[in-house]
Formats: C-alpha cells, sequence, structure tokens
C-alpha cells in the first residue's frame, strides 16, 4: 500500500513539473551577469546597457582583397542595409544623400545655430561674423562657402555643422571610412532591436551578413574569397555569448552525464542499479527547473549549466541506498533503510541547503536562480531516494562489492604518517599564499563576469579606435518631466560643456537640443534677430571695412526676416531625416519620466584618446544649474555595483557558513565535533584558494560560491567519519568509506567538467569545487585519525 | 636641392633644343619629375563676384613626391591644408576636417592640376585635363581644360607658367567667372 501510495505522489509530482517545465520561458543572453539595480542611477545604467544607443551599435570591419575591392562592398553594404527597417542608421563615411538634413538645417539655421545671440546681429557682431566668412572665402574652403555668402553671411550654416560634427571621423578612402592601418573598411549600423533583444539582434546580424554576401558577389571572382567580415558591438557579444552558452550547456551536460554514468556503471556492474540511481537526479533536475520557471518566470541557459553540479551531488544519495542496502540484505535485514545513515544523509541536505540559501537573496539573477535550483533539486533527490527508490529495489539487487575499495582507501590514509602536521603545514602555506596576494585577491571588474572572449574584446576595441568610438563610458543624464523641460536642462549643462570642449578636456559631446532646440531657446533666438529695416540700417556699418557691398546681402535680410516670423520647430519637423534618429537616441522617455543622454567624447592628442578628468565635468555639470543632472560613469559604476554585490556575496557566503555551523552544533550537540568537522574543510578551502590565486591570479563571485559549495558538499564526507566513530557493525565502515569516495568521484567528475568550460561562470565555479570536494574528503578522512579497518568479506 | 641633375640633363637633352613644344612640355615635365621635395612662400588672389575687392591670402607651399602637398596659409588666417593619397585634411583654428577628393569631384581640378605638375606626371593631367602647352622649355604656359563636362561646371580652365622645372603662377578660371591666382615666390627658409 505504501509502495503504491510513493509512486503515485512520485508520478504525479512528475507529471505537474514536466508540464511547467515544458511551458516554462528559456534565456540564454547576457542578463544573468548583469546585476539587479537598486537605485535609480544604477537602474538607468543598467537599462543604458541593456537597451540604450550604445547598446546598439555593431562595428563592422571588411578584410581582405585591395582597399578599391574594400571600399566598393562598403558602399554596396551601406546601401542596402539603409533601406533595411532593422538598421535606424548605416554610415561608412559617405557624404552623398545627406540632401533632406541639409536642407533642414540650412532652412532653419537662425533657430537651430548656438551663436544667434543678440549681440551677433549689432554692428560690431555683424562686422566680425562676416569678416570671418571673407576670410574663409580666401582660404582653400572658399569653394564650398562663397556660394552661401549672399544667405548667410555670417556663417550660421558652418556653425550648426561645427556643432553636429563633435567627435572624429575616420579616414575616408574611395568613398569609404577605412582603419588607420588602411587595412580594413569600416562601417558602423545602428539596429532597431535594442542591445538586450538577443532575437532582434541576431536578425540584425543575419542581414549584414547577407548584405555582405550580395555585395561580395558583386565583385572580381579572383577578389571574392579573399574577403572577411568582421562585426562587434554589445549585440554581437551578446548574441555569440547565447550561443556560446547553449553550446556548452548541451556539451556539458552530455559530458558529465556520460562521465558519471560509466562510473556507476563501474561501480554496480548493474544496469537496473544505474537506471533506479538515476532516477532521483532526473527527478532533481526536474524540480529545480520546475522550481527556477516558477520563482522567475524564465529559466537562464547558464542555471541549466549550473545544474550539471546537481546530477554529482544528488546521486551521491542512491550510491549510498545501493550500498548500504546491499550491506543490509547480506545481514539479512531486507532492503529497509532509515536509521542513523539516513538522519547523516538528512544533515547533509541541509547543510547543502544552508549552503545554496546563501545564493537566494543575490542580486545576480544567475546566482539566485542556481540556489532555488539547487535547493528544490536536492530535496526532490533526497526525498524521492528516502521514499520512493526503496520500494523498487528489487530483492536481491545485485551490485558489485565495494568493500575493497572502501578498504584501500582507508588503508591509503592510515599510510600517511604525521598527517595532522602535514594539514597544519599546508594550512599555514596556504594562508601565507593569500597574505601575499592580499592586495589583488578580487576581480573588481563586472567584465570577470563575462563570457567574451579577449580575441573578440581585442578586435571590438581595435574597432573602435579606428572608427573613432570609444567605448561611451561617460554619460550625462539629464531627466526631466518633459520633453522642453529636459531640453532646456540639456541646453544649461552644455553650456560649461562647451567650454571644457574649448579646453579640450572633453573632446566633444552630443545632445539632443543640437537637433531640435527647446521652444524657449527658439524663442531666444528669433528675439535676437533684428526686423529688417533694422538689419538695413546696420549693414552698411558693418561692411564698410569688408570686401562686400551690402545691397549683396539681400537674400541674408530677406531669410533673417523669415526667420522671425517662422513656426517654432518640434520633433515632426525632423521626420525624414537622419537627424531624427539621433534626437530620439539622445532623448528618450521611459513611461512618465524623460531624459537626456548626453554621451561624451574624448579628446584626442594625434592618434590616442585622452582620459577625461571626470571631477572637472562632474563640477561643471554641477555648476550649470541644472540641479538633477548626473555624470554617470559606465564603466565606474558597473564596475562598483559588482564590487557591492561581490561584498554581498561574501557577507551571504559567511552567513551560509554560519548557518551551516550551527546546523552542526544543534545536530552534534559537542563543539569538539563541530570543529572536527569543519577543520578539514576550511584547510581545503585556503588550499584551493591559495591554488587558485597562483593559478588565476585574481578571484570573482563564482570562486567564493564555489568555497561555499566546498564547505556545503564536504560537510556530507566530514559528517560520515564523525559518524563512523559510533558505527558498531564493522563490516558497514568500508562499505560507508567506498560510499564516500565513489560519491566523491561523482562530485569531482561533475565540477571537474564544468571547469572545462569556455564560460567564465562556469569554469570558476568548476575549478574551485572539483579540487575542493577532493580536498574535504582526503582531509576529513585524514582527521578523522587512523581507527584500524578491515576489509569487509564478499 | 641638388643642382647637378637639372645641368646634366641639360646637356644632354641639347641635341634636341630645336624640337617641337609637344617634346618642350616633356622636357618640363621631366624636369619637373626630377623634382622629389619642395618648399616655397605663395601669395593668393581670389577675385569673386560677391565681393567687391579681392581677398588675398599668403603662406607657403610644401611638397613631397609623388602625392603629398601642404598648403599652409598663414594670413589672414592660419589654416593648413594637407593633400596626401587622395585625401585633404584641413586644420582651422582648433577644427579638424578631413574629405576624400572622390566625394568632392568638384575639388579635383584645384588639387590635381597642381599635384600632377609637381609630380611631372603628365599621364596623370591628361587623365583630367585637355592639355595645351605653350612657350619653351626656359619660359612656358599649360592651359588645363577638363575633359569632364560635370567637372567644367565648376573650373573652366586653369593656367599654369613657370620657367624650366619652376612653376611660378598657377590662375584658376571657375565657370561662374570667379577667378584665384596663386603666385609662388623662392624657396622658403628650412
Amino acid at each position: 500500500m505504501r509502495r503504491g501510495l510513493s509512486t503515485a505522489l512520485w508520478a504525479a509530482f512528475v507529471c505537474v513539473a514536466a508540464i511547467i517545465v515544458a511551458r516554462a520561458h528559456y534565456t540564454a543572453d547576457l542578463s544573468a551577469f548583469l546585476p539587479q539595480s537598486p537605485t535609480p542611477t544604477q537602474r538607468l545604467l543598467v537599462d543604458q546597457l541593456r537597451e540604450g544607443i550604445a547598446s546598439r551599435l555593431i562595428m563592422i570591419g571588411i578584410e581582405g582583397a585591395d582597399a578599391a575591392v574594400r571600399a566598393k562592398v562598403s558602399l554596396a553594404m551601406a546601401r542596402r542595409l539603409r533601406a533595411d527597417p532593422r538598421f535606424t542608421s548605416v554610415n561608412n563615411g559617405e557624404q552623398a544623400g545627406l540632401d533632406r538634413e541639409r536642407e533642414y538645417l540650412f532652412n532653419h539655421r537662425y533657430l537651430l545655430s548656438e551663436t544667434v545671440t543678440p549681440e551677433r546681429f549689432t554692428v560690431a557682431g555683424l562686422k566680425e561674423a562676416i569678416g570671418a566668412t571673407v576670410d574663409l572665402i580666401a582660404s582653400p574652403a572658399g569653394l564650398l562657402v562663397k556660394s552661401l555668402l549672399p544667405h548667410d553671411p555670417t556663417g550660421e550654416m558652418l556653425q550648426i555643422i561645427d556643432q553636429l560634427s563633435g567627435g572624429q571621423s575616420p579616414r575616408t578612402l574611395d568613398g569609404a571610412w577605412i582603419s588607420r592601418d588602411g587595412q580594413r573598411a569600416l562601417l558602423v549600423a545602428q539596429t532597431q532591436a535594442a542591445g538586450s533583444d538577443t532575437d532582434g539582434q541576431q536578425l540584425a546580424i543575419e542581414h549584414l551578413r547577407q548584405a555582405f554576401a550580395a555585395a561580395v558577389a558583386d565583385q572580381p571572382a579572383a577578389q571574392r574569397a579573399k574577403l572577411s567580415l568582421k562585426m562587434s558591438g554589445p549585440g554581437v557579444f551578446s548574441v555569440e555569448a547565447r550561443g556560446t552558452i547553449e553550446q556548452e550547456v548541451v556539451r556539458l551536460s552530455l559530458l558529465s552525464t556520460a562521465l558519471i554514468v560509466a562510473l556507476l556503471l563501474i561501480v554496480y556492474r548493474s544496469v537496473t542499479a544505474l537506471v533506479l540511481g538515476l532516477v532521483p537526479v532526473a527527478s532533481g533536475a526536474l524540480a529545480g527547473v520546475a522550481a527556477v520557471a516558477l520563482g522567475f518566470g524564465v529559466v537562464h541557459g547558464i542555471t541549466l549549466g549550473f545544474g550539471i553540479t546537481l546530477i554529482g551531488e544528488s546521486v551521491d544519495y542512491s550510491i549510498y541506498l545501493f550500498i548500504q542496502s546491499r550491506l543490509q540484505s547480506r545481514a539479512g535485514e531486507g532492503t529497509v533503510w532509515g536509521g542513523p545513515l539516513w538522519a547523516i544523509i538528512g544533515l547533509g541536505v541541509l547543510t547543502s541547503i544552508c549552503g545554496f540559501a546563501a545564493l537566494l537573496p543575490s542580486g545576480f539573477p544567475g546566482l539566485a536562480q542556481l540556489g532555488l535550483y539547487s535547493i528544490s533539486g536536492l530535496v526532490a533527490a533526497a526525498l524521492v531516494t528516502r521514499f520512493v527508490l526503496p520500494t523498487w529495489l528489487p530483492k536481491g539487487l545485485a551490485i558489485r562489492n565495494v568493500a575493497p575499495l572502501g578498504a584501500a582507501f582507508a588503508a591509503g590514509i592510515q599510510r600517511v604518517r604525521g598527517a595532522t602536521a602535514a594539514l597544519v603545514v599546508m594550512a599555514l602555506l596556504a594562508i601565507l599564499t593569500i597574505y601575499l596576494h592580499r592586495n589583488s585577491i578580487w576581480n573588481r571588474e563586472l567584465s570577470a563576469l563575462s563570457p567574451v572572449t579577449q580575441a573578440d574584446q581585442d578586435l571590438d576595441a581595435q574597432l573602435r579606435a579606428d572608427i573613432g568610438a570609444p567605448d561611451v563610458r561617460y554619460l550625462i543624464v539629464v531627466p526631466g518631466p518633459n520633453e522642453q523641460a529636459v531640453l532646456e536642462s540639456a541646453e544649461r549643462v552644455a553650456r560649461p560643456l562647451q567650454q571644457l570642449a574649448d579646453s579640450g578636456t572633453i573632446g566633444g559631446f552630443d545632445s539632443p537640443a543640437r537637433f531640435l532646440p527647446s521652444l524657449a531657446t527658439q524663442r531666444a533666438r528669433q528675439a535676437s534677430l533684428p526686423e529688417a529695416q533694422e538689419l538695413n540700417s546696420r549693414l552698411p556699418q558693418a561692411t564698410a571695412d569688408l570686401p562686400i557691398r551690402p545691397e549683396r546681402l539681400a537674400p541674408f535680410v530677406s531669410d533673417v526676416e523669415a526667420a522671425r516670423a517662422s513656426p517654432l520647430l518640434n520633433r515632426a519637423d525632423l521626420n525624414g531625416t537622419s537627424l531624427a534618429t539621433g534626437f530620439d537616441s539622445t532623448l528618450v522617455r521611459q513611461g512618465n519620466q524623460w531624459m537626456a543622454i548626453m554621451p561624451l567624447h574624448a579628446a584626442t592628442n594625434g592618434s590616442n584618446y585622452i582620459d577625461i578628468d571626470v571631477d572637472k565635468v562632474r563640477a561643471a555639470v554641477s555648476s550649470s544649474g541644472a540641479p538633477s543632472a548626473v555624470v554617470l560613469d559606465l564603466k565606474g559604476e558597473a564596475d562598483a555595483l559588482y564590487s557591492t554585490y561581490l561584498s554581498q556575496i561574501v557577507r551571504l557566503s559567511l552567513l551560509g557558513l554560519g548557518a551551516i555551523v550551527l546546523l552542526l552544533l544543534i545536530a552534534l550537540r559537542s563543539p569538539f565535533r563541530v570543529a572536527r568537522v569543519i577543520t578539514p574543510l576550511a584547510v581545503a578551502v585556503l588550499v584551493v584558494t591559495a591554488g587558485l590565486l597562483l593559478v588565476q591570479h585574481e578571484l570573482s563571485i563564482l570562486h567564493v560560491i564555489g568555497m561555499l559549495l566546498i564547505v556545503a558538499v564536504g560537510s556530507n564526507y566530514a559528517l560520515f567519519f564523525d559518524r563512523r566513530a559510533a558505527e558498531r557493525n564493522a563490516d558497514a565502515v568500508p562499505l560507508t568509506l567506498a560510499s564516500l569516495v565513489v560519491a566523491n568521484l561523482a562530485t569531482v567528475l561533475g565540477f571537474g567538467v564544468l571547469a572545462t568550460s569556455s564560460v567564465p561562470v562556469l569554469s570558476a565555479l568548476g575549478s574551485t569545487v572539483a579540487p575542493g570536494a577532493l580536498l574535504a574528503l582526503v582531509f576529513s578522512a585524514l582527521v578523522a585519525g587512523r581507527t584500524p579497518v578491515r576489509a569487509g568479506a564478499a | 636641392m641638388n643642382r647637378g641633375v637639372p645641368l646634366l640633363f641639360l646637356v644632354l637633352a641639347l641635341p634636341l633644343a630645336a624640337a617641337a613644344a609637344g617634346d618642350d612640355l616633356d622636357r618640363v615635365m621631366s624636369a619637373l619629375a626630377q623634382r622629389k621635395h619642395g618648399h616655397v612662400t605663395f601669395v593668393e588672389e581670389k577675385f569673386v563676384a560677391v565681393l567687391d575687392r579681392p581677398v588675398k591670402s599668403t603662406g607657403e607651399l610644401l611638397y613631397d613626391a609623388p602625392d603629398r602637398l601642404e598648403k599652409r596659409t598663414l594670413t589672414p588666417k592660419k589654416e593648413d591644408l594637407v593633400l596626401e593619397h587622395g585625401t585633404v585634411t584641413a586644420q582651422r583654428g582648433h577644427r579638424h576636417y578631413v574629405l576624400d577628393l572622390n566625394q568632392y569631384p568638384q575639388v579635383i581640378p584645384y588639387i590635381e592640376s597642381i599635384r600632377a605638375t609637381l609630380a611631372g606626371d603628365k599621364a596623370a593631367l591628361e587623365r583630367v585635363f585637355k592639355l595645351t602647352f605653350d612657350g619653351t622649355f626656359d619660359k612656358w604656359t599649360l592651359l588645363l581644360a577638363p575633359r569632364d563636362a560635370a567637372l567644367a561646371k565648376t573650373v573652366r580652365e586653369i593656367r599654369l607658367s613657370g620657367a624650366q622645372q619652376a612653376i611660378q603662377r598657377v590662375e584658376i578660371f571657375e565657370a561662374d567667372g570667379d577667378r584665384s591666382v596663386l603666385t609662388i615666390g623662392g624657396d622658403a627658409a628650412q
């Protein structure tokens, strides 16, 4: 009856969990690595990283063949991509086709130009401005300017072009941008999809590849094969990272499953036992994914990757069960399982839960998911092992006698002389190593978690430097209740920023007000323009010393008169020009909140970018009279945020450790026994930490998690040794040892496979726990002392 | 400047001195091609219809064979213009401009006329212009008329005059009647 009930409950659970798992949403983008954001500034930061202009940028390099062919491919690609709605802008240095922009800027120059002030139109102001334009005619640029003179003698059009062309552009050859070394043609595309929309980014990248393939197909056959396409940018990174994570999770799951199956087959020599042994593992994994789907709404691919570790731990339970059931059936007690052994396993599960529970409040969604996944998985696996599996065990399930393995292990441990001294020396050496690295233990950069390879990061840096789009690091964010308020604040902030640009502290900055000034500013500019009669009376004096007669400037006077009465500009006037993109990317709306996002450009000295002195920028912004404007250091904020989470994780891990110690105190009721359980684990953690510092030099959040898991998993071993003293049946000792060794091997295999991953978060966890679990077993055995063990009879 | 080379060239060329004007053009071109570097002063006057008086600028020209030409304007306003491998970069005040000649074909005659002449690159000149040579090796005039109808809409004709391998004057006649005169002075102090 009881057998039927537990099996029915288990079947019901499997059905429900399977339905949840089948209907769950899965993702493999980079969001698991982006911390959640408690403060508004940090939320802004994460939004920028996920959705902002910078996240929509794809930088493209065309390499191979000769320069002329590369330029042709660049032009053909750009032509095709400009017609593609997936891209809001495509730039490769072509000036052609900007007629509508030119028309907008020229027709509205008196509303757009920052130099339009009342002083500009006084006699002295006109004299200076017209004089400067005449000087320009004398210069080599004269050809481009002289036709403008009658309409625009004060040079407002050139002023506007200057305002808008902030930053440096690459060199152009045969009509298309080229890199500094001339070896690749360059394009910059802005996608319609946000950087966080990985599917959208992937489609955009496919369209880019198609455009490249089409452009290459038109080239001479001899050149085609030599051409290659290079791409970089946040979207490219997330698409690649997703591919890597998906691939890795599948590869690692298959590999560790295969290894553990092989291990169990070798140990059990029974397919029945193997299949039964995998039931708790599969049940646990199912429960874990279902719990994460219910708790988070979306299951991250990386969680499934972490989940591999669960195989190693939950397979332990069935190993104990089979090995112990063999023992008990030999003793003629049937396959009733429970008693002291089950109490130890229960305690082991509880300590593991304490460890993983510390991850639940983590700010990283990936870690919180790992915590929930592991807790529910372990509980399910343990329950299935405890209540379902024993009722399924066939009578006389024959598994191999593993007692010699346990005896061999015990004998090996026995042979070690001076174990205590060795442990003390190892602990001291480890502490010394950690002490020597004390100033550089933690990697405090968010990029430590990024799955982007160094080669890809180098390509990104190269393309950015070539294109003159240095990673946008500093943004000024100007919030406000509506569009006009934001534009006015942006204009106030722009004044001190322009001074910084003039003095070379910064190279320049972008502002939505350059595309569309606030209504107040437009009105003020309109009011600066004198009436036609007044202007006509000032011009003779202003041009007295200049080689131009005022009558020639009649078009100027009538243009100014028209501008005085023209309707003010609004967003709709930008429609149909690429200026609309510029405006929309620097002025964004989130719900009721509007904000201007003004990226700063670094100044250059020839070929190198000069670091921006952010204190000067902060001082300038706070002096601007736009109190809500914030200077955002994207990299600094991200790293600070990561640092916060690093300390949070360290704190949580210590809490988890505390909970484990408390649990052991309650269960063992003896501080001495708790110390005997904890000491070998502490030494294992110290040795692993020292080893990681020697090999990898720096530790990240995932290493800390790994250390917590060493204690959580290792305490299972230590507890067995602790109980061994109380074991009355001498035959049980080598069998218990054998089950520990096999369980340990399974854990080491599971995490060891993880350590080979190219995804840093997975390899960090694996490379910490795999050696840590092994050391925890060996050290626990050493500490447990050398009670004589005789090999059990087969 | 190595004066030995042109002298030797003159001696060798003596038997041909009585040849036709076409040969004189070739001689001028060859002599120019010998010259790998140059650094001279200039005065330029632009006669622009909208202006009542010509505007005048002065400065220096620097040339490195075959395709680097720098025009340093010193008055009325400092400006540096560099042509290198088909790209023009300009520095005016603290602003920096880059322009690709292929995108501004209307600028090509202004630059290619001087560059190709300085390089003695007759083939390059003939690609863009119809050439009419007048005078002798010692005192010559070279008329350049754009072959391309679109170019002819900005530049009607360019008249270069010089003596032997020295260009002395470049006059550019624009289609709208405007004109500029560049007078080249002696070698500038290095």
